[in-house]
C-alpha cells in the first residue's frame, strides 16, 4: 500500500525543532518531539509567506494541539491536521512518517 | 457666509500657548484667524524647568511648541514684536515694530516679570534676574570668569536658581530677607529641614539678611551690605525676590488694573473690557494673582468655553505644590501656617532620616486644611485629595503622617474619592475621566497617559494614577492575566526570578518544574532570551536550538524570500578599507546585494541557508564577527566622528562608541537594543532617539535614556550630566540589567519606563542611588556576560556538529529551487510572483 521512501537517520533530526528533506519532488518539514517520542511531516511551503520555510518554524503546542509557527508571519499550523489554526481555510498538507530501525521514512501516498 | 472673527493673544509664554492648543483642540477653532505677539526672539518654552538649562537641557529640549505648530494651524506668530497699547475704541493693537491689527477678541497673557528690590546699585555689571532663556545665557557667560554667586530670595524660584548657579560651579549663596525659606509655604519646622538639606548640597543658606547696598568688593566683584551690619562677597547676583504682573499694556490702554497691580478679571477671566480676557500671571482675581501655570492652564480653557458660548467659570486655585529642589522633596497643601480658626497641628520629625511632616486639620479633627511635607512627599497625592474633596479624616489623623505600623494600612484607597477628584492638577484631568479611559480598554499606565494626559506634566500624580487603575481592573472583575503564555502561569519577570534564584539552565527544566505542556513560541523565546542574558550560554547549544526564533537559529535574518541577511559587526561604524574591501568581494562573490543600514554597517542580502557558514568563514578570515543584527540584543552604537577629526568634536564620541559596543555586544535583552554617541551638543549620532545615547560636554559625558525612533518615537530622557566614563559605564550596566530583568518580553527600554511607577525618578533612584540595594549585582551580572562573550559564528564554524543544520535538505546537497532573483539598479533582489511565473515559465519550456 504505502510507499515507504528513507530519509535519514533519527539522530540527523532536531530535538524540538524541524529540518527539511526533498522527497520525490516534494519539499517535506520533519519535526520531532523526542519527550513524546513524536514525529510529524508537513509540506514545507508556508502558503501565507508563498516561500519554503515551514522546517524552520518553532514547535510547541495550543490548549494541547502540537503546532508549528511559520517563521515569516507566525501563523500556526497544527502538525496533526497541517490546518492553520488562525484560518481554518488554509491548510498545508500533512504526510505519514515513522522510524524503522532508527531511520526516519516518510510516505507521500495517497 | 459668516467672515472668520480675528482673536489676538498677547504673549506666548506657557499660559498663552497652552491657550491656542485648547483653543485649536476646540470646534470653534474655525471661527477664528489667530494672531500672536510674542516678545521673546523664541516661542514658549518650559520656564518651570528653566534650572535644567544648566544641566544639560537645550533652548530645543525646552521648548513647548510642536514642530510645525503654528503653520499647521494658520496662526501667525509676531516673534521678538512686543504689543505696546490697545485702543479699546476701536478694537485695534499696536507693536513696537509699528504693527496695528484689529481684533475682534483679545487676551492677554503677558505674564509677570521678576520684582528686584530698589537696593543701592542692583543695577550693577552681573546683576541678573531668572526668567527667560536669555537671562541663563547672560548669567552662563559671566559665571566664566567668577568664582561665587548669590541669590537674593529664599523663595521656590530663588532656590531653583540657586541650584543653577550650583551647577555653574559657583560656590552659592542664597540670601533670605524673611526668617525662613519658602516662606509662603513651608512653617519654620519644615523650612528648617530644608535649609539643612539645601546646606548639606554645598550651598549656604543666610536668613534674616536685609540686602541695603551693593558696591564694588575687595576681593570679588560685589560687596552685599546687610542692615545686620555683616557683609558678604560675590561675583554674580541673582534677584528672585518675587514676581509682579505685567499689566502696563493694560494699564496705558485704560483697562482696570488692581490696587497692587495685575489685570482684573471676573470669573469668565474678562478684564473691564468685554473684547479683552486676561489669563496666567498678568491677572488678578478676586485681589489673588496665581504665579503658577496650572491655575493659568485653567482660565485659559474657562477664555475658550467662554468663546464658545457654554457656561464656564474660573473660580479661583489649589496652590498646593510638590517639587524636588536640589534632589529634595517638598510640598505644600492649603494651609500650611494653620492661620484657620482653630486649626489644630501634628507634626512629625525624624532628624536622621532628614524628614518633617506636618498636618494642619479643623478644630473637630474632620476635615485637612493644610500639610507640609520636606525629605519625603510620598503621601502628597493622598494628603491632597483628603483637601480637595474635604474628605472625612481617619480616626487619628496622625496616622497619615507617621512611618506606617505593620498591621495599619494608611494612605486614601483611589475608591474613597469621588468621580470629580481631580488626579491631575497640571492637565485638570478626573478621577472619573480616568476610569472611563480604564473602561474603554486602556489598560496600562502607558496607555492611560497617552489617552489622557494624566501623569505626563509634573508626574507627580503617577502613583495616584496607578492605584486608581488598579483599582479599576480589579473592580471591574477585569482579571489583568499577565501570564506570559498558557505554557506558564507567570510573568517575563517572574520567570527570570524563577531562573535566577533556582539557577535554573534550561526551557525543559524550567517548563517541567514550572510550566506545563510543550511550550510555543511566546514562551521559548522568552525563556531563551533570559538563559541568554543571565547564563550567557552559547545559543545554539543542543538544549537551546529549539528556543530560537529562525533569526537566532541560523545566526542571520530571515528575509521575505526565506533567504537570510548577513551583518558583520562595525564597532562604532568604523571600518578599515581593507575590511571594507573584503565585504565588497564577499558579497561579489556570493552574488549578495548590499545595503548601508541606519546602524552605520552594511548589510548583505540574498544569502542560502546552505551559504551562510561559507561566508561568515570567508568574513572571519577578514577579520569580522557576528553584528547580532538577528538577535534581541545589542544593535550598534552609532556615533558621529567626533573630536578627532571634526573643528566642533568636544570629545572622543567613536573611540567611546568603539568601547561601548565591544563591551556590550552579544547581550541578548527582552528586545533590541541601540546606543549612540554623539561628539558634541550638536548631536550628528542622533543620541536622543536611542535606548542609550551619549553627548560630550565641556564638564564629561551627559547620558539619556529609554528613546527610540520607529513606530513611535520618543526621545531619550536625561538621566545624569557630566559623568567621567566609568561612572557612565557604571550607570549604563545597572540600567540595562534592570531592563532584562524586569521588563515584559518584546518590551522596549522607553514603554518599560513609562508602565514603571514612579517612572525616571525611580530608575534614577534605582541606578544612581541604589535604592533597592541592587547595583553591586547588577554590574557582576553585566560583568559575568562581558566576560563570556564569543562571536556566535566563530563558535558555530569550529564545530561540525553545528554546521550540519546549515543546508536546505537533510538528504541531499540540492538547494531550494524555489528561490529566484532578479536584477534591479545593478543589484538582485527577490523576483516578485509574476516574474516567478514567467521564470519558471523559461526554466519548463
Amino acid at each position: 500500500m504505502s510507499h515507504w521512501i528513507d530519509i535519514c537517520s533519527v539522530e540527523d533530526l532536531q530535538p524540538d525543532s524541524g529540518v527539511c528533506a526533498l522527497v520525490e519532488d516534494k519539499q517535506v518539514a520533519i519535526f520531532y518531539m523526542p519527550k513524546e517520542n513524536a514525529l510529524y511531516a508537513l509540506n514545507n511551503y508556508d502558503p501565507f509567506g508563498k516561500v519554503h520555510v515551514l522546517s524552520r518554524g518553532l514547535l510547541g503546542d495550543i490548549k494541547g494541539e502540537p503546532m508549528v509557527a511559520s517563521p515569516l508571519y507566525k501563523q500556526h499550523f497544527s502538525l496533526l491536521t497541517g490546518i492553520c489554526i488562525e484560518d481554518a481555510s488554509v491548510a498545508v498538507d500533512v504526510y505519514a512518517i515513522r522510524i524503522e530501525n532508527k531511520r526516519v521514512e516518510v510516505s507521500l501516498g495517497k | 457666509m459668516s467672515k472668520k472673527q480675528t482673536l489676538v493673544v498677547i504673549g506666548n509664554g506657557m499660559v498663552g500657548h497652552n491657550f491656542l492648543e485648547t483653543l485649536v483642540a476646540s470646534p470653534i477653532n474655525d471661527n477664528y484667524d489667530i494672531i500672536t505677539f510674542c516678545e521673546e526672539k523664541r516661542p514658549a518654552y518650559d520656564r518651570v524647568h528653566l534650572s535644567e538649562y544648566f544641566s544639560g537641557k537645550t533652548a530645543q529640549d525646552l521648548s513647548m511648541v510642536t514642530e510645525g505648530f503654528f503653520d499647521k494651524n494658520n496662526i501667525k506668530i509676531h516673534l521678538g514684536d512686543k504689543a505696546v497699547a490697545i485702543d479699546k475704541e476701536n478694537n485695534q493693537v499696536t507693536s513696537a515694530k509699528g504693527l496695528t491689527i484689529s481684533y475682534d477678541k483679545l487676551i492677554l497673557a503677558t505674564g509677570s516679570y521678576a520684582f528686584v528690590p530698589p537696593v543701592e546699585g542692583h543695577q550693577r555689571e552681573n546683576c541678573f534676574v531668572y526668567r527667560t532663556i536669555e537671562d541663563l545665557e547672560n548669567m552662563a557667560t559671566a559665571a566664566k570668569n567668577a568664582k561665587v554667586g548669590a541669590v537674593v530670595g529664599g523663595g521656590l524660584l530663588g532656590l531653583e536658581a540657586a541650584k543653577a548657579l550650583k551647577d555653574l560651579n559657583l560656590k552659592t549663596h542664597v540670601i533670605q530677607f524673611s526668617p525662613r525659606l519658602m516662606s509662603a509655604q513651608l512653617d519654620a519646622g519644615g523650612a528648617q529641614m530644608l535649609a539643612d538639606k539645601i546646606e548639606a548640597l554645598g550651598i549656604s543658606v543666610l536668613v534674616n539678611k536685609n540686602t541695603q547696598k551693593i558696591i564694588d568688593g575687595t576681593e570679588r566683584k560685589h560687596k552685599m551690605l546687610f542692615a545686620d551690619g555683616s557683609e558678604l562677597e560675590t561675583d554674580i547676583i541673582l534677584f528672585s525676590a518675587g514676581i509682579r504682573p505685567r499689566d502696563e499694556i493694560a494699564r496705558i490702554s485704560g483697562i482696570e488694573v488692581g490696587s497692587r497691580g495685575g489685570i482684573v478679571i471676573d470669573n469668565q477671566c474678562k478684564t473691564s473690557d468685554p473684547d479683552i480676557y486676561a489669563i496666567g500671571e498678568c491677572a488678578v482675581w478676586n485681589g489673588q494673582t496665581f504665579g503658577l501655570v496650572a491655575p493659568g492652564y485653567n482660565m485659559g480653557r474657562t477664555v475658550v468655553a467662554d468663546l464658545a458660548g457654554q457656561a464656564a467659570s474660573f473660580t479661583g486655585a489649589d496652590m498646593s505644590t510638590k517639587l524636588k529642589l536640589n534632589g529634595v522633596d517638598v510640598a505644600s497643601i492649603g494651609d500650611a501656617h494653620a492661620n484657620s480658626q482653630g486649626a489644630l497641628v501634628y507634626t512629625y520629625q525624624n532628624g536622621a532620616e532628614e524628614i518633617y511632616k506636618r498636618l494642619v486639620v479643623s478644630a473637630d479633627k474632620k476635615k485637612l486644611l493644610g500639610a507640609v511635607l520636606v525629605g519625603d512627599a510620598t503621601g502628597y497625592g493622598t494628603l491632597s485629595q483628603y483637601y480637595l474633596n474635604a474628605i472625612d479624616l481617619p480616626e487619628n489623623p496622625d496616622s497619615l503622617i507617621l512611618p506606617a505600623r505593620s498591621d495599619e494600612s494608611v494612605g486614601l484607597g483611589p475608591d474613597a474619592l469621588p468621580a470629580s477628584a481631580q488626579i491631575c492638577s497640571c492637565f485638570d484631568v478626573t478621577k472619573g475621566q480616568i476610569c472611563s479611559a480604564v473602561e474603554a480598554g486602556k489598560h496600562t499606565l502607558g496607555a492611560l497617559k497617552e489617552c489622557t494626559k494624566a501623569a505626563t506634566g509634573c508626574g507627580g500624580c503617577s502613583a495616584l494614577l496607578k492605584s486608581v487603575l488598579d483599582c479599576e481592573l480589579a473592580k471591574s472583575g477585569f482579571e489583568v492575566n499577565t501570564d506570559i503564555c498558557e505554557h506558564f502561569a507567570y510573568t517575563r519577570q517572574d520567570l527570570y526570578n524563577l531562573i535566577m534564584v533556582n539557577e535554573i539552565k534550561s526551557f525543559n527544566e524550567l517548563i517541567e518544574k514550572h510550566g506545563n505542556g510543550r511550550g510555543c513560541e511566546v514562551c521559548r523565546q522568552a525563556v531563551g532570551s533570559i538563559l541568554a542574558s543571565y547564563w550567557n550560554d552559547y545559543i545554539l547549544k543542543t538544549e537551546h536550538l529549539s528556543l530560537q526564533d529562525t533569526n537566532d537559529t541560523f545566526l542571520a535574518n530571515m528575509q521575505k524570500d526565506g533567504t537570510y541577511s548577513v551583518v558583520p559587526r562595525m564597532t562604532g561604524g568604523e571600518v578599515t578599507p581593507d575590511g571594507l574591501i573584503a565585504i565588497g568581494q564577499i558579497a561579489k562573490k556570493y552574488k549578495l546585494y548590499t545595503k548601508v543600514t541606519g546602524g552605520q554597517r552594511v548589510d548583505l542580502f540574498g544569502a542560502r541557508v546552505d551559504q551562510l557558514p561559507l561566508i561568515w568563514q570567508e568574513l572571519i578570515d577578514a577579520g569580522f564577527e557576528s553584528g547580532h543584527a538577528y538577535g534581541k540584543s545589542l544593535r550598534t552604537v552609532k556615533s558621529c566622528v567626533g573630536s578627532t577629526w571634526c573643528r566642533f568634536g568636544i570629545d572622543d564620541s567613536v573611540g567611546l562608541a568603539v568601547e561601548l559596543e565591544n563591551r556590550y555586544k552579544g547581550l541578548r535583552s527582552p528586545h533590541k537594543i541601540k546606543f549612540a554617541v554623539s561628539g558634541c551638543t550638536r548631536e550628528c549620532a542622533e543620541a536622543q532617539s536611542k535606548d542609550i545615547g551619549i553627548i560630550a560636554t565641556e564638564g564629561g559625558w551627559n547620558l539619556y535614556v529609554c528613546g527610540n525612533g520607529g513606530m513611535k518615537p520618543r526621545h531619550g530622557d536625561l538621566f545624569a550630566t557630566n559623568l567621567d566614563k566609568a561612572t557612565l559605564i557604571k550607570y549604563i550596566d545597572r540600567v540595562l540589567t534592570f531592563y532584562s530583568r524586569t521588563a515584559d518580553r518584546l518590551q522596549r527600554t522607553s514603554v518599560w519606563m513609562e508602565n514603571m511607577e514612579g517612572g525616571l525618578d525611580y530608575l534614577k533612584s534605582v541606578v544612581i542611588d541604589d535604592k533597592l540595594g541592587l547595583c553591586a549585582d547588577l554590574e557582576t551580572q553585566m560583568q559575568h556576560v562581558v566576560d563570556t562573550y564569543q562571536c556566535e559564528w566563530k563558535t558555530t564554524i569550529a564545530d561540525a556538529s553545528k554546521l550540519k543544520r546549515f543546508r536546505h535538505f537533510i538528504n541531499s546537497d540540492k538547494t531550494d529551487e524555489n528561490i529566484l532573483f532578479v536584477e534591479e539598479r545593478g543589484q538582485i533582489r527577490p523576483a516578485n510572483e509574476e516574474e516567478r511565473l514567467h521564470m519558471l515559465a523559461v526554466e519548463e519550456a
